[in-house]
């Protein structure tokens, strides 16, 4: 009976005290006891968790390695892949606006009829300014033809075989063009040059040329249809001792940049040579 | 049989020539890859058959080009002939021979290009083509001679195996 209480008292009193230590605790009477021991529980779990990451890592890495390799290869070919159809679809892109304007200028210009062409290819020559494109005489393509762009005069073909044809840039050296001055209402002669700059010939020294005034095909000659954009002056050069002035042109269309032309069908070129008295 | 393998090569030439490197200027002047082919060509000594290259050429070129028939034939076959003149006289370095043949055979044909534009009636100023077209021209020609040497000659030895010696 005397150990039953003795027991009980025991438990009792242990129980009361572990109660009122825990009261105490959460009163915060023990405060500077618990942060203590918190932060060496802490200390431990921190230290615990590290050991255990670093041996995880050690353990799971390699195998990460392989699969991030793996991943990488196949994000690297999609990549690569992604890039040659943005490439590709620039390339469309850039076409499909070219031919939009190569179409608003057929329909701004009806009276004529079109046949479009991709350049292809450059004379071989650098002393030749030609261009090879990738229609010919299957397509309708003749001698003689004119050949735009939505911007201004290109050039006309020179020559032809069943699916290609050559064309003579206005820019070639032995490119010659009649034109009209819009401004001063005077025809004059365009040539072009090795360095593919345009220039006004035969200019008589009376007309009066601004810088910025557009020159206009005259169809003199019957080589060219009249009124094709062909550029704007650029400078003059007048000198009192020169039979003619002269005027350098900036052409319309980039040359370097061509790459779908249109071909104008309609037009038959007329040989005036026989027409020409030679000395 | 052998060549045969002349029609691919040079029709390849051609349309990279046509394609790619007339399009790629250094002032006005451009590098002529089909003229390089035929000098690296010819400048092998196993070759036997650069005469026939130099009348494919010039009848390829002359065929795409806008200049006289005449031009790229007879300025192909003197590049094929100073080249043989060179491998089989005067040296034996092969990358000085190279080098050299380039050089005048691009001259050669500016110079023939020149005088037959002036014959067809477009003259052009001679110091414009000199500044503008021929040393720009030899420039390119020079930065593309080795590499189309290296390749040629690998050619010329899959074409022309060595003998072995028993």
């Amino acid at each position: 009976m005397k150990n039953f209480f003795s027991r009980s008292s025991q438990t009792t009193i242990l129980f009361l005290v572990v109660v009122g230590v825990l009261a105490l605790t959460l009163g915060g009477y023990f405060s500077f006891a618990s942060s203590g021991f918190n932060n060496t529980l802490v200390s431990a779990q921190s230290w615990i968790s590290s050991r255990f990451l670093a041996v995880q890592d050690f353990l799971t890495v390699p195998r990460d390695v392989i699969a991030l390799r793996q991943q990488n290869a196949k994000l690297q070919a999609d990549v690569a892949r992604l890039q040659a159809q943005v490439v590709q679809l620039q390339q469309q892109v850039s076409q499909t606006q070219a031919l939009a304007a190569l179409v608003n200028f057929s329909r701004s210009n009806p009276d004529n009829s079109y046949t479009a062409a991709s350049v292809i290819g450059r004379d071989p020559s650098p002393f030749l300014h030609y261009i090879i494109v990738d229609k010919g005489s299957n397509d309708g393509l003749r001698r003689g033809m004119p050949v735009v762009t939505d911007q201004g005069l290109v050039g006309r073909v020179d020559g032809v075989i069943s699916s290609a044809a050559r064309i003579q840039l206005i820019t070639d050296p032995s490119s010659v063009v009649n034109v009209r001055l819009q401004k001063a209402g005077r025809e004059a002669v365009l040539v072009g040059s090795i360095a593919g700059d345009l220039s006004l010939d035969q200019l008589p020294q009376d007309v009066k040329i601004e810088t910025g005034d557009v020159v206009l095909t005259s169809g003199l000659g019957g080589g060219y249809p009249a009124d094709l954009i062909v550029g704007q002056v650029l400078s003059v050069r007048k000198r009192d001792s020169d039979l003619f002035q002269q005027a350098a042109i900036q052409p319309v269309v980039d040359f370097s940049q061509l790459k779908i032309v249109l071909i104008i069908t309609d037009f038959h070129p007329v040989d005036i040579t026989p027409l020409i008295q030679t000395p | 049989m052998k060549n045969l393998i002349a029609i691919p090569v040079l029709g390849l030439a051609v349309m990279l020539q046509t394609a790619i490197i007339s399009r790629i200027n250094l002032l006005s002047g451009a590098g002529d890859l089909v003229l390089l082919v035929l000098v690296a060509w010819s400048l092998q000594e196993s070759v036997e058959n650069a005469w026939q290259w130099a009348v494919l050429s010039g009848l390829m070129v002359a065929f795409v080009s806008g200049l006289p028939a005449y031009v790229p034939l007879i300025g192909y076959l003197l590049a094929a002939a100073l080249a043989r003149l060179v491998i089989r006289q005067i040296w034996q370095s092969p990358i000085l021979a190279l080098l050299s043949v380039t050089f005048f055979s691009t001259l050669i044909y500016d110079l023939l290009t020149y005088l037959a534009l002036l014959v067809s009636g477009s003259p052009l100023p001679f110091g414009d083509v000199l500044a503008l077209i021929v040393l720009p021209s030899v420039f390119v020609n020079f930065l593309l001679a080795i590499p189309v040497h290296s390749l040629i000659r690998d050619l010329a030895l899959w074409v022309y195996p060595p003998e072995e010696l028993i």
